[in-house]
């Protein structure tokens, strides 16, 4: 389970990068394992603004439907256009071409409440 | 939670562990979409132990199944296989199953795994007469091959000559050493054939057929894709696209109701159904705009509600997100649009052909 040093996670197995007052946002290997092979996605559109742990989207792999969470507040600056037909990218590559949302951000502060890769590895042991 | 003898092959072969139906079985292995390609090109296997079966013999064995099933039990020859659904009074499907002829006087019947125990005491219940009712389904374990290769992995393992068992027919034989019945039947559209075996044994014989497939590229399969497999073919799922609340005739089963064969639990109401109609019919559809249909999500039309999604996936072999669903009688058309409401969304689909594949 591949679990970068740079990302902090959420208790719904998002990732985000924060770079400056943006942030890419998307699943985590975990959550992608878990689901199975990914066949839809849908994301918001770019404009729309969410509070931190707002439902932002919906993925779906063959067997099963799940919300997505946003990690933190901010408003959608681009959502990831190549999973409307490849939604694969999301098990193939869920750290990189599997992002689903970037996001400026509108709290800063909250990123003190996410877990960085230890915690979030410990998480995932005490979920298992 | 129950297990099948297979419990430990799954884990060894990393299978991902799920409840259905109180049995913890494998919904998949390398991926759903790998395995569902696997067996519509090459071949698979799978573990359906968690199956119950149902033992009926004696003089008034056959005559009892003629008024307990909808099917023709009677026109069944030793060493056939039926499909049938079992109706209560009001025409609901208690279950749907498949009827084994073992002998004149000696039938098995294999029936949903979550109903086995329903199924048993209404059999019980509704039957008279000198015969013997066994639940048998501890002492049966049930492999699944199926795939255009299945024939020819099945072929090594076997003295049989499997080119003249013909579909919906068993035999009693030798596969891979053990005792098995053998039917050629199956949940996926494709070539393919079931193993009944001793749960003792099964486990030898599902090694002895991956080692046989190996050349033919065979895989094991989990339940996801044998979902996936079964609605492109349009083969109902009980509990999704059948159940007490649906009869035979509005789920597309009219085939295997048998007016003319005499009395049976349902006839009258089923009876009544087919002279005077009822409201709706189980239709396939695809959805043209974006989405997945999942079971429970109304269908509209217009914005009024006019049925139900029963059974939704994306279709491995389609590439389109197809489903099963319960709409009034007056929008059943090839071509007819419908909308499916999916997160309050309303989806633009269409009714089309099945089997989708």
């Amino acid at each position: 389970m591949r679990l970068p040093e740079e990302l902090l996670y959420t208790e719904d197995h998002e990732w985000v990068l924060v770079e400056g007052d943006q942030a890419t946002i998307g699943i985590t290997d975990h959550a992608q394992a878990e689901m199975g092979d990914f066949v839809f996605v849908e994301l918001p559109e770019a404009g729309d603004r969410f509070n931190q742990f707002d439902q932002f989207g919906v993925v779906e792999s063959v067997k099963a439907v799940s919300d997505v969470y946003i990690p933190l507040s901010g408003e959608v600056i681009e959502a990831n256009q190549s999973l409307l037909d490849q939604p694969e990218l999301c098990n193939e590559d869920p750290y990189g071409r599997g992002w689903l949302i970037k996001v400026k951000l509108s709290e800063q502060t909250e990123v003190a409440s996410l877990m960085d890769k230890e915690a979030y590895a410990r998480f995932l042991e005490e979920v298992e | 939670m129950q297990r099948t003898p297979l419990y430990h092959i799954h884990q060894q072969s990393g299978g991902k562990l799920i409840n259905f139906a109180g049995w913890e079985m494998p919904v998949q292995y390398t991926g759903i979409l790998t395995e569902h390609q696997n067996v519509r090109e090459k071949c698979g296997l799978f573990d359906v132990s968690h199956m119950g079966e149902i033992y009926i013999q004696g003089p008034d064995a056959c005559s009892n199944l003629q008024y307990l099933l909808t099917n023709d039990v009677a026109r069944l020859q030793i060493n056939q296989v039926l499909y049938t659904p079992m109706c209560a009074h009001n025409g609901g499907i208690i279950d749907d199953l498949l009827v084994y002829r073992l002998g004149k006087e000696q039938f098995l019947l294999v029936v949903n795994a979550a109903n086995t125990t329903k199924d048993f005491n209404w059999i019980q219940a509704n039957c008279s007469g000198d015969l013997l009712l066994e639940d048998r389904s501890t002492q049966y374990a049930q492999l699944a091959l199926q795939g255009p290769l299945s024939r020819d992995v099945l072929q090594q393992l076997t003295a049989l000559d499997l080119t003249q068992l013909k579909y919906y027919w068993f035999v009693k034989g030798e596969v891979g050493g053990e005792e098995v019945i053998l039917s050629r039947t199956g949940y996926t559209g494709e070539l393919g054939y079931e193993l009944y075996l001793d749960p003792g044994k099964a486990e030898r014989l599902w090694q002895e057929i991956m080692r046989a497939g190996r050349e033919h590229g065979i895989m094991p399969i989990g339940l996801g894709a044998r979902n996936t497999l079964r609605l492109e073919k349009k083969f109902c799922l009980y509990g999704n696209d059948i159940d007490q609340h649906r009869h035979p005739l509005e789920a597309g089963l009219a085939w295997t109701v048998k007016f003319e064969k005499g009395d049976f639990i349902g006839r009258e109401v089923l009876l009544q159904y087919q002279a005077e109609g009822y409201r709706d019919q189980l239709i396939g559809f695809k959805l043209v705009e974006r989405g997945i249909a999942r079971h429970g999500y109304k269908i509209q039309y217009n914005g009024e509600d006019i049925g139900v999604v029963t059974s939704g996936s994306f279709s491995p072999t389609l590439e389109e997100n197809i489903g099963l669903g319960y709409i009034e009688q007056q929008y059943v058309g090839i071509g007819n649009q419908i909308e499916v409401v999916i997160r309050r969304n309303n989806v633009k689909a269409e009714l089309v052909k099945t089997p989708f594949v």
